[in-house]
């Protein structure tokens, strides 16, 4: 593995999110991005992929106000501030769903269920959920 | 790398996903309830059989024993390991990708 | 824990960041500013704004690194660098003054 180092001397490891769930109906979607700006925070090389129900996650026009929960869509929005600059999205996925990238709270890169293997194949870490 | 997956392939699509995305080479352990993706026989026992020549899959003895799955078939070529094989397949692999 | 003033109890977590945003005020920020030993200038004020504007867009109280950089893209360098930041606010400025925006303590802070 690849391993650099970082501006302060610190290993950064390549760190892969896998979304795999939609947003509200359990806690993983919300965890899991306070785990990528955690991640990213201590400026680590993070990926985030969208994948399955993950890409819900990403739906433009979410509105909580009705059950209660946070509305977190918009922090997708800042993950740009944290350097966080590598998001894909499963075509296979998202056109499964009858969705397109231009209904994505963010631009994101479009990428092939092969050209994810190969991202996916490349990380020194992968967390799935 | 190692991939792990712990739902049933009748009630997700953890199974299907895990394999769209792996690597062929790549080693499979089903645990918890992804140990049911491992019986032969099963309406979705072609998702592993159809896949031996890319994968190298195992299933956690301690987890088809606790769900009466003791006697049941397996998938040939399913490897079955305990907790130490377990510990020795993540030991062997540099990545683990736990599918949930 | 909790901040009385003016007659009013509003509950913090331990470390002192409210736990129902929607009750701040300015009066309250002022009290929390106080509490923390900072005279809340207009400089602070900038400060405390630009937070709860970002947290208004994003949803998210931002980590140190991330702010800075933010303040500098939106009001330039001379208030988007540390030490002009750390100088308004001594114990760290998104952990502090997240406190005084009545903010949830900065998501990448341990």
């Amino acid at each position: 593995m690849s391993d650099e180092m970082g501006y302060q001397g610190e290993v950064v490891k390549r760190f892969m999110y896998v979304n795999r769930k939609a947003p509200y109906g359990t806690i993983y979607a919300l965890e899991n991005l306070e785990t990528v700006l955690i991640a990213a925070a201590f400026d680590q090389d993070v990926s985030v992929v969208f994948v399955d129900d993950g890409v819900y996650q990403l739906k433009k026009g979410q509105d909580t106000k009705g059950i209660g929960m946070k509305n977190f869509s918009p922090t997708f929005r800042a993950l740009d501030d944290y350097d966080v600059e590598k998001l894909y999205v499963e075509k296979e996925s998202l056109e499964a769903r009858g969705l397109t990238a231009e209904e994505l709270v963010v631009p994101v890169e479009v990428v092939s269920t092969e050209e994810l293997r190969e991202i996916m194949a490349q990380q020194d870490v992968v967390l799935s959920c | 790398m190692l991939h792990t997956v712990n739902k049933s392939p009748f009630e997700r699509n953890t199974l299907q996903s895990c394999l769209r995305l792996a690597q062929k080479g790549s080693a499979v352990l089903l645990i918890e309830d992804g140990v049911y993706g491992a019986l032969s026989g099963t309406a979705h026992a072609g998702e592993i059989a159809d896949r031996m020549d890319d994968f190298s899959f195992y299933v956690l003895g301690p987890d088809i024993a606790a769900r009466g799955l003791g006697e049941s078939p397996l998938i040939e070529g399913v490897q079955v390991v305990d907790y130490g094989g377990f510990v020795d397949l993540v030991a062997e692999h540099e990545v683990t990708n736990a599918w949930l | 824990m909790t901040y009385e003033y003016n007659g009013t109890v509003v509950e913090t977590d331990e470390e002192g960041y409210i736990t129902d945003i929607s009750l701040w005020t300015r009066e309250l920020a002022e009290f929390i500013a106080k509490d923390e030993n900072i005279e809340m200038s207009n400089d602070h004020w900038e400060v405390v704004n630009f937070l709860r504007d970002y947290y208004e867009e994003y949803q998210i109280a931002p980590a140190v690194r991330v702010l800075i950089k933010a303040i500098k893209k939106s009001l330039g360098t001379d208030k988007g660098n540390s030490k002009y930041l750390y100088e308004l606010f001594p114990y760290g400025p998104a952990k502090q003054a997240c406190k005084i925006a009545g903010l949830p303590k900065p998501t990448g802070c341990i």
